[in-house]
């Protein structure tokens, strides 16, 4: 039996996490895995940080993924990969977008923003690939584009067709920004470096 | 073909599937994407009720005339659909009856965490729970058989992580169920004492043969592996056991109300040790201890929040995960209003008037958390009215005067229009803001009474919330802009010192609404002296960076609100040069 590919996708609700679970989970039906997808709906998606679970494999059972258990972390924004990096396998790997969204209580004085995350991730020893996703989802045409981008630099990561990714973004994606989401895919499957992990 | 498809939406499917053809719910995480699936199959009349209770009410009528029906709610909406449940235990049904809920362990989005597993016990009607999306629709079919077999409306119970995962579902199609004939029957459909009594008789042997049912039938199921290691578990939990017991042999049950009784004392003389997975409280531990079965379960495990696999693993074998770790502590980031949410307005003014603020369910319960701290308490839907009417019977009119109550339009029609009958009539004098967004917010936009459209977007009669306050008694009824911060603030000011009980109808669109347009993203210019007045407004849009106030022109829309309360005329729109360069 093959292990389960686990894939945490974390950032700011309202950033698009749910749209590239969902892309995600439609890549791996097509490599015909068995899947399960865990979304977050209502409250918590008002801004707050927010969580989506994607396992795929032979056979999936629990459709949420426990600290130390994640193969890779899709993070959308720095705090927020600082926040579940303990999700992280020891030999997984994060792709962060550098992009920094401050949370209320920083707005508010009553907390802090983590200086220098990156470098503090770094230094755990996991492997962590940074992107600046949002200035290629604005080179792709569209501010929202940042979560295809990132997808793309997944999909290269993963042993995963690019055809079979093209597929589910077209899926996905309603018509009228399929273009936008294209050639955001695009960006970020040809910004990265060094071969697949998954 | 197998579809990847959301717990909700396999529930609709398998209600698509079984031939339902009526569909009366109120939205409520997790369960809402039930019924908005459901709108989308024409062969079914759906629609969104004011409340729970009239929701289960419309499929209560339908299953009586014969078809088969079905209401959908979360875990409190049970609550507040409780009175029929209970009696619709004792009638029994025409058409197949099934109630969804959906329960909330962890508190994603709710205001507590309560076992629908009590109420199925409690009301006597029997409750399945499914693990995965493809069980959803397996178990929907299943309980529209079973109801109008055992002539009882069934409980279909979800969570959370049922509810809004995605797995996979095998689609089939849907088998007309025709209109069964329509018999007037008061012995059977009349609750009053001397027909309750014999129905009563009648729930007790229908429990008796449900449980013989429970005994043998294939929605509770043995696997048999390890003889030292048994797992006794249901819904999600049962996954999350699956992982943790790889070994063990598992009884997952699919029917939680009745329990078996032999199924499980067999079940546990072929293993060892047994243990039960079960979120929340522990209604099959509690059930194996009557019968005598010796169980591990809460010892080792909460009742509170929810499980997961490391969890499990911790408390049962001592298995800590092998983590990356990081000493310094992430700071939270709760949920926030959103750019351009016309409740800002509303609760920058209550809180600069320094009010107690009688609060209520809805995006603007988050009014409650700073910098806007504007709201005192929040207990259940409809709720702030009668509190505000309570605490000036409590505490008179001088404190009545700082007091306000505050209710969206959709919670208003839910159960808030009752309140404020009882203030009217018994004399009250509070103030009560209804803020009225245009739409079901919170829940994903869903229509109701007060929006103009259907649940198919069809036009209907609108409730006009102006006349309905009239019509119960209000005689002090005033429109106000909430962005029209003070306007806004005069209104309040006004109606709170004003003798006699007041409504501010507090009216401008969900930000996020289609239509909804704003001026477009501003930024902070020379003149901004950080005095950090704009902070105040908690909007996600604005923060600091070293020191400085910046605004976030990814995330501005350009409401305007900043602009308002800027002393220093320091906020202006981006012009095509600065956007330039910082693009």
């Amino acid at each position: 039996m093959t292990d389960t590919i686990n894939i945490m996708i974390v950032g700011v609700g309202g950033q698009g996490t749910l749209l590239a679970s969902r892309i995600l989970g439609n890549a791996a039906i097509d490599c015909g895995f068995d899947v399960k997808v865990s979304e977050v709906h209502g409250m918590s998606q008002r801004g707050g940080s927010v969580v989506t679970y994607v396992k795929y494999g032979e056979k999936v059972f629990s459709p949420v993924i426990s600290e130390g258990e994640a193969d890779i972390i899709l993070a959308f924004e720095q705090l927020e990969a600082y926040r579940y990096l303990k999700f992280l396998k020891k030999d997984g790997t994060m792709i962060l977008n550098t992009q920094k969204i401050a949370p209320m209580p920083v707005i508010t004085g009553a907390a802090s923003y983590p200086e220098e995350i990156i470098e503090k991730l770094n230094k755990t020893g996991a492997k962590i690939i940074a992107i600046d996703a949002l200035s290629a989802a604005l080179k792709a045409g569209n501010a929202k584009a940042v979560n295809v981008v990132l997808i793309g630099v997944l999909a290269s990561k993963t042993n995963i067709q690019k055809d079979i990714w093209q597929k589910a973004i077209e899926k996905t994606v309603p018509p009228r920004f399929l273009q936008v989401n294209q050639q955001a895919f695009e960006a970020g499957y040809n910004d990265q470096k060094g071969g697949g992990c998954v | 073909m197998k579809k990847l498809m959301l717990g909700n939406a396999a529930i609709a499917r398998g209600a698509y599937e079984a031939g339902v053809t009526v569909v009366s719910s109120y939205p409520g995480t997790p369960s809402t994407e039930i019924t908005q699936e459901i709108a989308k199959y024409d062969e079914i009349y759906s629609e969104w009720a004011p409340n729970e209770k009239v929701a289960l009410e419309v499929a209560i009528g339908a299953s009586f005339a014969g078809a088969r029906s079905m209401s959908c709610m979360k875990h409190v909406g049970l609550n507040v659909a409780a009175d029929p449940l209970y009696s619709v235990s004792y009638t029994g049904v025409g058409g197949g009856l099934v109630v969804c809920v959906a329960d909330d362990p962890g508190i994603h989005s709710s205001q507590n965490e309560q076992d629908s597993r009590l109420v199925a016990i409690s009301a006597k009607v029997p409750m399945l729970e499914p693990a995965d999306s493809e069980e959803c629709k397996q178990y929907v079919k299943q309980a529209f058989l079973l109801s109008e077999k055992y002539d009882t409306p069934i409980l279909v119970r979800l969570s959370t992580r049922i509810s809004h995962s995605q797995s996979l579902v095998e689609q089939g199609e849907r088998v007309e169920k025709p209109l069964g004939d329509y018999e007037k029957n008061i012995a059977k459909n009349v609750m009053m004492p001397t027909m309750a009594v014999k129905r009563h008789i009648f729930v007790e042997k229908r429990l008796g043969d449900m449980k013989r049912f429970a005994e043998e039938c294939e929605l509770n199921t043995i696997e048999h592996k390890s003889e030292k290691v048994g797992v006794i578990s249901a819904g999600i939990a049962y996954q999350y056991a699956k992982e943790a017991f790889p070994e063990a042999s598992f009884l997952k049950l699919g029917m939680l109300n009745p329990l078996p009784t032999d199924l499980i004392k067999d079940f546990a003389k072929s293993v060892d040790t047994l243990y039960v997975i079960e979120e929340l409280e522990p209604v099959i531990e509690n059930h194996c201890k009557v019968i005598g079965v010796d169980v591990i379960g809460k010892q080792i495990l909460p009742k509170t929040g929810e499980y997961n696999v490391g969890m499990i693993k911790k408390a049962v074998f001592g298995i800590n995960a092998d983590t990356h770790n990081i000493d310094e502590e992430a700071p939270g980031r709760p949920p926030v209003m959103c750019v351009g949410c016309p409740h800002r307005g509303t609760f920058y003014v209550l809180n600069k008037l320094g009010l107690t603020v009688s609060g209520d369910i809805g995006c603007y319960t988050l009014g409650a958390l700073p910098p806007l701290s504007a709201m005192d308490m929040c207990v259940c839907m409809g709720a702030s009215i009668g509190m505000a009417h309570g605490i000036e019977k409590a505490r008179g009119d001088d404190f009545r005067k700082k007091t306000v109550a505050v209710i969206g339009d959709s919670t208003f029609l839910h159960s808030g229009i009752t309140g404020l009958i009882d203030m009217v009539y018994n004399k009250g004098n509070s103030t009560v803001i209804i803020l009225d967004n245009s739409i079901t917010a919170m829940t994903g936009h869903q229509d109701n009474p007060a929006t103009g459209y259907t649940i198919k977007g069809e036009p209907t009669k609108t409730v006009d919330l102006e006349k309905l306050c009239k019509a119960i008694g209000i005689e002090n009824i005033v429109a106000a802009d909430p962005f029209d911060l003070s306007g806004f603030e005069k209104v309040v000011k006004e109606q709170t010192a004003a003798d006699g009980p007041s409504v501010i109808i507090a009216k401008r669109p969900c930000a996020l609404l289609k239509g909804v347009v704003f001026s477009g993203a501003l930024e902070i210019t020379d003149n901004c002296k950080n005095c950090k007045m704009c902070l105040r407004l908690g909007c996600p849009a604005i923060s600091t960076v070293d020191g400085r106030v910046v605004i976030d022109s990814s995330q501005c829309v350009g409401c305007n609100l900043c602009v308002k309360v800027c002393k220093f005329n320091a906020i202006e729109p981006i012009t095509p040069l600065t956007k330039g360069m910082k693009l």
